[in-house]
């Protein structure tokens, strides 16, 4: 290993030592503050490394032993994805606050599974993929369980280990079958390999890891734990799962599906298709059903990666552009609402303030908060000036210039139908409140870090809604290589 | 004349709309002192643009023109630009918003009591998107702001909407409208994603400007065209709206606040009538051709079915509603005739139609205020209990029946004589819809007005000799403006028709040119108009 793939290890190794920092100094005393600030400090190190290594190899990728490579595509979705998981963070610094159990051992579980997430960014193998998928979800399933004292949160968790456990089985078998026809695990390996020829039994294997693929990403059909583990979970472990874990196996699998040739076979298109409009479609129906925002936010959450199924339908270089952008519009948004949730609940009642009926009128309480809250449901709808709007935008102009016309009517079809319920959980706040009270919110919100942080992903969403130029830019630069 | 002064009448609406929200905290008057003042400044603005612009043009073309225009880089890498331009058409449209956007917040002085910053920072930016539809020479830019209207609409009728007793509600006509617009939008969305997609498959590069699709449009396969002229047809029909896509009109303006049902009446249906003269007519003329027998037919059954559906409303602001459709119906037979003559009244029509029905719609709410109710069934006799209102009322109702004299009659004069020679079986059907006009609202009149007194008001208060609060000065000057514009209108347009002359030569020498390169002549479609 030469130094310079020594450096280009620099964000993991920087999780790592923060990890196990935490992990001593936990051993050691248990001080919340300080470890929140070190693991704060840890992954803002992390996150600087990536455009100073960006600069150092002059934008060239790295290979890392066979399993990692640093190259643009890996940088831009491990700065998403370290970005998402600060954001999670300050949010559970202020959710957490005056939680009486361990609180600590939260900041741990999260540094790991962010690890994870940035391992799967890297990984151009299916062990370096595998083992960032687990390390990344294990951590996850302890984390949707934290409050163990809540029997939902538990319910939750287990749920969420099961059926996880389920999927990863799939992939791995599918792993299997491929290993076995070509004999290689590298993605590039086996694209070579596949040219030679294609059976049954490879299709077999595609379509267990699409499976398990389709299962993490909540598409439909594999949808059914989403609504319930959203719902049990803390809102910022919530928020983490629906960024974080999204974002990373979602980069692992455009990886994938790019380098081997198999996931282009007319009928992985097409199964993938029949995915993509039937998550767009079910997931925008089931949620005009539910009353609990969170559900409401977890049905969302599958409609808008049916969305961005289409980037993956599609699979090109103007695939990957969008669904950069749509990513990281979907991640400045989904961080938003559920720190808007997060901020408002407190994790020593019963529940989060979740039911829709206690959003009623909470823009004449907290104006501010509600403001935030009514941007980003907004942008969720993708109504021009907000992120969601560009993200949509290039999904549907991608959609356009491919002709995909059958995901395109449910893009639509979606989009209109889930009008519905962001613009039901959006009134309720509006709604008149019999108290003239109209602040009665604490001042400091906006001093704590989990308020500063919403206020800056808020401008955030709105810069990349008027002007994307700039984003644009960075995503075009940093993803056509993928190695 | 510097070209920003188009940049400053979007910007002055929004950024007055962020104060006034802001003023709340000191003053519950001073949200209104601020909305008022922003909204005088753009306006006479607009005004001045008038008296300073020339929008004539010495040799119109098949190429719009613009006097005035404005250009900078947006998001270059998908040749997108904040491209801004000022003609004829657009100018008057302008007018009509800003001075609509007065009378809206003039009449919500008393309406509105809740939360008056906030419903001042919705209406100003929801007269600046649609200031900014009438401005955008860039689709993305036009999509943008045809979708940015949309919220604070929603919020306006959704917030401070009334619950009228055995509608519906508020919220879910304010959703309804935010689904019908939306959806029909995101299609109008893939629709100009397509033509870009084509333009930049002629030409390789990307772009959203006016010019660049207009050249590409021109020079599409007809089938494709057709396509995609349907989208932008579908979002443009909604929006105006075309029997039987107007559904969310009547539910949205029963429940919407009168200043929001002056805007829709008055503005936001214009912007659909004007996206088929600056987009969908100039980029598509032959398809539109194509389809304008069924365009016009179209247009009848609106003329016709709303006509006969405002006779039997019950509710005020319904019947004003369903005249809305039946006088729109009027624009869309002249945007599809295409003879000059045609077009002229489309632009009358429109004014005139948006000064009557704002003018209407401010009245009904004065009557809400008063009765409390809007039910005709519990007026009656209301004619001796008011000096003025009545009186007013029936000079809107003359100018929305198209009595001589007023604006109205003027624009549909010009459209029905336009439209004759086109297609004599839809002008002549759209004809009874004058017949039907007079009926509707000479009804209006009749059992709001005349007849036995009710002894009581809605909550049972009162007796037959009640005499009701009459308007104020405010709402007296508000009315004598309108008034006075419409007689104006109605007895020496020619102001009016020298200014949008220009644009509207250029549109119709557009549709003249296709139907001259079209295999059948102009005849031919006239006797496809006729035929059984």
């Amino acid at each position: 290993m030469t130094l310079n793939q020594l450096l280009a290890l620099a964000p993991l190794i920087l999780l790592t030592l923060t990890t196990v920092g935490v992990m001593l100094h936990i051993a050691w005393a248990r001080r919340y503050h300080l470890i929140g600030a070190l693991t704060i400090l840890g992954m803002n190190l992390a996150l600087l490394s990536l455009p100073l290594l960006w600069i150092y190899n002059d934008g060239q990728p790295v290979q890392i032993t066979p399993l990692l490579v640093l190259d643009g595509y890996a940088l831009f979705y491990s700065g998403l994805i370290l970005a998402a998981a600060l954001g999670v963070l300050t949010l559970c610094g202020a959710y957490f606050e005056s939680y009486e159990g361990n609180r600590e051992e939260l900041y741990l579980l999260l540094l790991m599974s962010t690890l994870g997430a940035v391992v799967m960014a890297m990984s151009r193998h299916f062990a370096g993929f595998f083992i960032g998928l687990e390390l990344m979800s294990i951590p996850l399933y302890a984390m949707v369980a934290y409050p163990t004292k809540d029997s939902r949160a538990l319910e939750g968790g287990i749920k969420y280990l099961i059926l996880s456990a389920g999927a990863s089985a799939f992939m791995l078998f599918g792993i299997a079958l491929l290993f076995a026809e070509t004999g290689a695990l590298g993605f590039a390996d086996i694209g070579a390999k596949l040219a030679e020829g294609r059976t049954p039994l490879l299709l077999t294997g595609a379509a267990m890891i699409i499976v398990a693929v389709a299962f993490k990403l909540s598409a439909v059909p594999f949808h059914l734990w989403t609504s319930d583990v959203y719902e049990a979970s803390p809102a910022p472990v919530a928020a983490f799962l629906a960024t974080v874990s999204k974002v990373a196996v979602f980069a692992a699998t455009y990886r994938l599906f790019l380098s081997v040739g198999l996931f282009q076979h007319p009928a992985t298109v097409e199964a993938l298709s029949v995915v993509a409009i039937a998550s767009m479609v079910i997931g925008n129906v089931l949620a005009l059903q539910q009353d609990n925002v969170k559900r409401i936010l977890a049905y969302s959450s599958i409609a808008q990666f049916g969305y961005l199924l289409v980037a993956l339908v599609a699979a090109g270089e103007r695939a990957t552009e969008a669904a950069g952008i749509f990513l990281l519009t979907y991640v400045v948004t989904t961080i938003g609402v559920f720190g808007v949730i997060a901020l408002v609940s407190s994790p020593m009642k019963d529940r989060d303030v979740e039911h829709i009926e206690q959003f009623r009128g909470l823009f004449w309480r907290r104006p501010y908060l509600s403001s935030i809250m009514t941007a980003m449901l907004l942008s969720l709808a993708g109504i021009p000036l907000t992120a969601g709007f560009i993200g949509k935008f290039y999904v549907i102009a991608l959609g356009v210039e491919e002709r995909l016309w059958w995901l395109l009517g449910a893009v639509i079809a979606g989009s209109a139908i889930g009008l519905f319920y962001y613009l039901r959980v959006l009134i309720m706040m509006f709604q008149p409140i019999p108290t003239r009270d109209r602040v009665s919110e604490p001042l400091n919100w906006i001093q704590n870090a989990g308020g500063a942080m919403l206020v800056a992903a808020m401008v955030m969403m709105l810069v990349m809604g008027v002007y994307p130029e700039p984003f644009l830019d960075i995503i075009r630069a940093a993803t056509p290589q993928i190695g | 004349m510097s070209p920003t002064i188009l940049v400053w009448l979007l910007v002055i609406p929004f950024a007055g709309g962020m104060i006034s929200w802001q003023a709340e905290r000191y003053s519950r008057y001073l949200p209104r002192w601020i909305a008022l003042a922003t909204q005088l400044i753009v306006l006479g603005m607009s005004v001045w643009l008038w008296f300073v612009g020339d929008f004539t043009l010495a040799n119109p073309s098949t190429t719009p023109a613009f006097a005035l225009e404005f250009k900078a880089e947006w998001i270059p890498s998908f040749g997108i630009n904040f491209h801004l331009g000022l003609d004829g058409l657009a100018l008057l449209l302008i007018i009509l918003t800003n001075l609509l956007g007065v009378m809206a917040i003039g009449c919500s002085w008393k309406e509105i009591d809740r939360y008056v910053g906030f419903f001042h920072l919705n209406l100003l930016w929801n007269l600046a998107g649609v200031v900014g539809v009438f401005l955008a020479l860039d689709l993305f830019l036009f999509f943008f702001f045809w979708e940015m209207m949309l919220v604070p609409m929603y919020f306006l009728i959704a917030l401070w909407g009334h619950n009228i007793p055995g509608g519906k509600g508020r919220i879910y006509s304010a959703t309804k409208f935010f689904l019908f617009t939306q959806f029909s939008g995101l299609i109008m969305l893939l629709a100009i994603l397509a033509l870009v997609f084509f333009n930049h498959q002629a030409t390789g590069a990307w772009s959203f400007g006016y010019f660049e699709l207009l050249k590409t449009a021109r020079g599409l396969d007809p089938q494709v065209a057709w396509w995609i002229m349907l989208g932008f047809f579908l979002a443009f029909a909604v929006k105006m709206p075309m029997v039987p896509l107007h559904t969310w009109l009547p539910d949205a303006h029963s429940q919407a606040p009168t200043a929001g049902s002056v805007d829709l009446a008055g503005i936001l249906l214009k912007t659909a009538a004007y996206g088929m003269l600056r987009f969908a007519l100039p980029f598509f003329p032959d398809a539109m051709r194509e389809i304008a027998p069924f365009a016009m037919a179209l247009a009848a059954l609106s003329v016709i079915y709303a006509g006969v559906v405002a006779f039997s409303q019950t509710d005020i602001k319904r019947l004003v509603a369903y005249s809305s459709i039946s006088h729109m119906g009027f624009v869309t037979l002249g945007i599809f005739a295409g003879t000059e003559q045609a077009l002229q009244g489309v632009v009358i029509q429109m004014i005139a139609h948006g000064l009557s029905a704002a003018a209407l719609f401010i009245l009904c709410g004065e009557i809400y205020e008063r009765l409390h109710t809007r039910d005709l069934r519990q007026m009656g006799g209301l004619w001796a209990r008011f000096p003025y209102l009545p009186p007013i009322m029936l000079f809107f109702s003359a100018a929305s029946l198209g009595l001589p004299g007023l604006g109205n009659f003027v624009g549909e004069f010009l459209i029905l004589t336009g439209s004759y020679a086109v297609s004599p079986l839809f002008t002549i059907l759209c004809a009874l819809g004058l017949v039907l006009a007079a009926v509707y609202s000479l009804i209006l009149i009749q059992k709001a007005f005349h007849g036995a007194s009710r002894s009581t008001d809605a909550h049972g208060h009162g007796d037959a000799e009640t005499q009701y609060e009459d308007l104020n000065r405010r709402e007296l000057g508000m009315m004598a403006l309108l008034m006075a514009l419409l007689l104006g209108l109605g007895l020496y347009p020619q102001p009016v028709l020298d200014v949008s002359q220009a644009s509207m030569q250029t549109v119709q020498m557009i549709y003249a040119e296709s139907s001259a390169a079209a295999t059948l002549p102009t005849p031919a479609v006239a006797t496809t108009g006729v035929a059984p």
